[in-house]
């Protein structure tokens, strides 16, 4: 009598797959890599298209008053706008360190939350913060003046 | 004949109306009173609650010095944490403005509002500091040593997780308080920009600003922030919480319970077993074999096995009490003091100074030189050198006793003294003299932010450590001179931060030197 394979195999060898067992293993696995896709494509969900935020572009008409180099900080915007006579620009007042908002003084800007300070034109002088702080586009329509807080323009960028 | 079997039927009735009481506690019992050994075993494992713990606990784990109750205060802090928090959910609403309205609602106007918003926020500190110093306790008595190596990294996830638990709740209120920790908070998980931006990467690799993005929906803390805030803090953290306290506690069942030392017996039988075991009833009714399950005769009968002893009621009782004194704890400190509520947040003015809760303020102090080495960089150093300690000291001298391992007590207490005084010299020496900046002010960004006074402070440790683990050739001497070191850093960062800063993150030597405005 021939030896079946099955008798010739020690009992310590894994058996082998039936079929039955591939097809049904294979479909579980491709189920399983549905999912996968399908799961990988909704981690977008947590972060939104469109954000939802405030516009951050915004008109302003500067007080006759203001001298060269003071300070204009318009109500409820974190912006420090100035006239001087090359023009007007604008000096975002969030700290680059952790975000709280910097008061302008008379060397510059100060900040509440861990002492950084900032020089006129926005360079750090101490503490923490990583960056200077970053003008922001201004552009100057007839006597109206629109300040774009969600674009940067190189430091010294003035608009007459 | 009909009138008397109507007669017996109705007194029967009678009869069971009275026994009601006793007979649901007898079916919610089903075992009968636990006054034997036999009965003690079948009321833990017949009760779906109880049922976690083993059925007969050993002394060693019962002496108050093994836990000091550490782990059972964090569990009841969170369960009142939880009830008090389901609570306050009946009125609080998630909507910036509406939510500062409705605490304001639930300290003032709320029946109890204000007694239930306390004991949350006092149970929330106790949780805190109970869980940290439940891993000291674990970590003190070598208790993460084999097999117990991977319940120490559940429990590393359960710290993680009560402090985010802890972050998330703080911005709830939506006062000035919150929403500028908050802000500072977002913006520390948004450093590593720091880094990408000093090695020009930022607009290809934005690991920060994504983070950040992630937490807050949006980009600054508003309506969306709160949502998410608020849904961390009612679901997915709870939930997260409970399934790892789930595997912590079951793990620590398939440990073969509390860590105790080789000797245990040994240093145990100095008191009779006697004295321990009796509580309700001297003698067993009937008699048992071992684990007090099986019938029969045998010459350990009455007797408690290995030096065990029932755990109803002996652990059980010691469990509740632990929990009576947490919930007292709370409740003092609920009528002693009111949980802070500041004005309406208000986004165009931080508060001054905005500091996070106490236990992040060590973390502010560092984060004050610079963001990303104190907020993220060292952060995620502790945590992992947290995690590797089961898998590097793989010794097993001193398991289960306190300070145990070569050095000792008195390695642990020079790694005090040490681990208290670097920090206190360096912070008066920077705080003296001021940090690079001030020195040399052209100084490149990455050297900033890589030279934190926390980076140094950690140096020192780790070479302190290393200095440890040649002296007494051991892990677990590096181990303790290390874990020592970084709690008394934490200790002496959080007192000068909570206690000693003032406006501007300016130090001062109290509150009432700060400047009016
Ligand atoms: C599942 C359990 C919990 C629920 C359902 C819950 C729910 C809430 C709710 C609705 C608030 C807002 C009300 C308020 O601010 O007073 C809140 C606040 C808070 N929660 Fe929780 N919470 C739970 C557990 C925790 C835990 C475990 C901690 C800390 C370890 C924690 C820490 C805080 C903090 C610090 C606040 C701010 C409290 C205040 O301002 O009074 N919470 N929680
Ligand atoms: S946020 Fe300005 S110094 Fe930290």
């Amino acid at each position: 009598m021939t030896t079946t394979p099955a008798a010739s195999r020690s009992r310590l060898d894994p058996e082998p797959v039936p079929r039955r067992d591939w097809l049904g293993l294979s479909s579980l696995w491709a189920a399983a890599g549905a999912l996968l896709f399908g799961v990988t494509g909704m981690l977008k969900l947590p972060k939104a298209a469109v954000l939802a935020s405030p516009s951050k572009k915004f008109k302003v008409t500067l007080p006759e008053s203001l001298a060269a180099g003071e300070a204009f900080v318009p109500p409820g915007r974190a912006v420090a706008i100035y006239k001087d006579a090359q023009g007007v620009y604008a000096v975002s007042s969030i700290c680059t360190h952790l975000g709280c908002v910097v008061k302008p003084n008379a060397e510059g800007f100060e900040c509440p939350c861990h002492g950084s300070r900032f020089a006129a034109n926005g360079e750090v002088t101490k503490g923490p913060a990583p960056r200077p702080l970053p003008w922001l586009k201004v552009t100057v329509a007839g006597g109206a003046i629109t300040v774009d807080e969600a674009t940067t323009v190189p430091q010294g960028t003035k608009v007459a | 004949m009909v009138p008397t079997e109507e007669k017996d039927a109705l007194r029967e009735f009678a009869a069971s109306l009275k026994s009601v009481p006793t007979r649901v506690l007898e079916t919610a019992f089903r075992t009968g009173t636990p006054n034997t050994d036999r009965s003690r075993s079948t009321f833990v494992f017949g009760n779906v609650f109880l049922h976690l713990h083993s059925v007969r606990t050993h002394r060693w784990s019962l002496r108050w010095t093994t836990t000091m109750g550490l782990g059972i205060m964090s569990v009841s802090a969170f369960l009142i944490a939880l009830v008090t928090g389901v609570l306050l959910m009946f009125y609080y609403k998630p909507y910036p403005e509406a939510a500062y309205q409705s605490i304001k609602d639930i300290h003032f106007v709320v029946p109890t509002g204000r007694l239930i918003r306390n004991l949350h926020r006092w149970s929330a500190n106790i949780m805190v500091i109970a869980v940290i110093l439940h891993m000291a306790r674990a970590f003190y008595t070598a208790a993460y040593r084999r097999p117990r190596e991977y319940n120490w990294l559940i429990g590393i996830g359960l710290l993680v997780v009560t402090l985010g638990l802890s972050f998330t709740g703080y911005l709830l209120p939506w006062d000035q308080l919150a929403y500028w920790a908050i802000t500072i908070g977002a913006n520390i998980a948004q450093s590593p920009r720091e880094v990408t931006d000093a090695l020009n990467l930022t607009d290809y690799f934005d690991p920060g600003g994504m983070q950040r993005l992630l937490l807050l929906g949006s980009d600054q803390v508003g309506a969306e922030a709160l949502i998410r805030f608020h849904l961390l803090h009612v679901m997915i953290l709870p939930l997260a919480i409970a399934a790892l306290m789930g595997v912590h506690f079951w793990r620590i069942r398939k440990d073969g319970g509390m860590v105790r030392p080789a000797d245990a017996d040994a240093l145990l039988t100095a008191r009779p077993a006697e004295s321990v075991t009796p509580v309700f009833n001297e003698a067993p009714v009937k008699t048992y074999q071992l684990a007090a399950i099986v019938r029969g005769r045998s010459a350990a009968v009455g007797r408690g096995q290995e030096n065990t002893v029932p755990s109803m009621p002996h652990l059980f009782y010691a469990e509740l009490g632990v929990l009576m004194v947490t919930l007292l704890a709370c409740l003092a400190l609920s009528l002693y003091s009111d949980a802070p509520l500041k004005e309406l947040a208000n986004p165009s003015i931080p508060e001054n100074p905005a500091k996070a809760p106490w236990y992040f303020l060590g973390l502010q102090e560092m984060v004050s030189f610079s963001a990303f080495m104190g907020g993220v960089g060292i952060p995620a150093i502790v945590l992992i050198g947290l995690a590797l300690i089961p898998y590097l000291d793989r010794e097993t001298e001193g398991t289960g006793k306190w300070f145990g391992g070569p050095g000792g007590w008195p390695l642990v207490r020079f790694s005090a003294l040490l681990g208290l005084g670097v920090p206190i010299i360096l912070e008066a020496a920077v705080i003296r003299f001021g940090w690079l900046r001030e020195w040399f002010p052209h100084i490149p960004q990455l050297i900033i932010t890589a030279i934190n006074p926390g980076t140094i402070l950690t140096l020192i440790y780790a070479l302190f450590s290393m200095w440890c683990i040649r002296r007494y050739q051991s892990t677990r001497a590096g181990a303790l001179a290390l874990f020592t070191c970084f709690l008394a850093g934490f200790i002496v960062l959080t007192i000068i931060g909570t206690y000693f800063r003032g406006p501007n993150w300016v130090f001062y030597w109290s509150p009432s030197d700060w400047p009016k405005h």
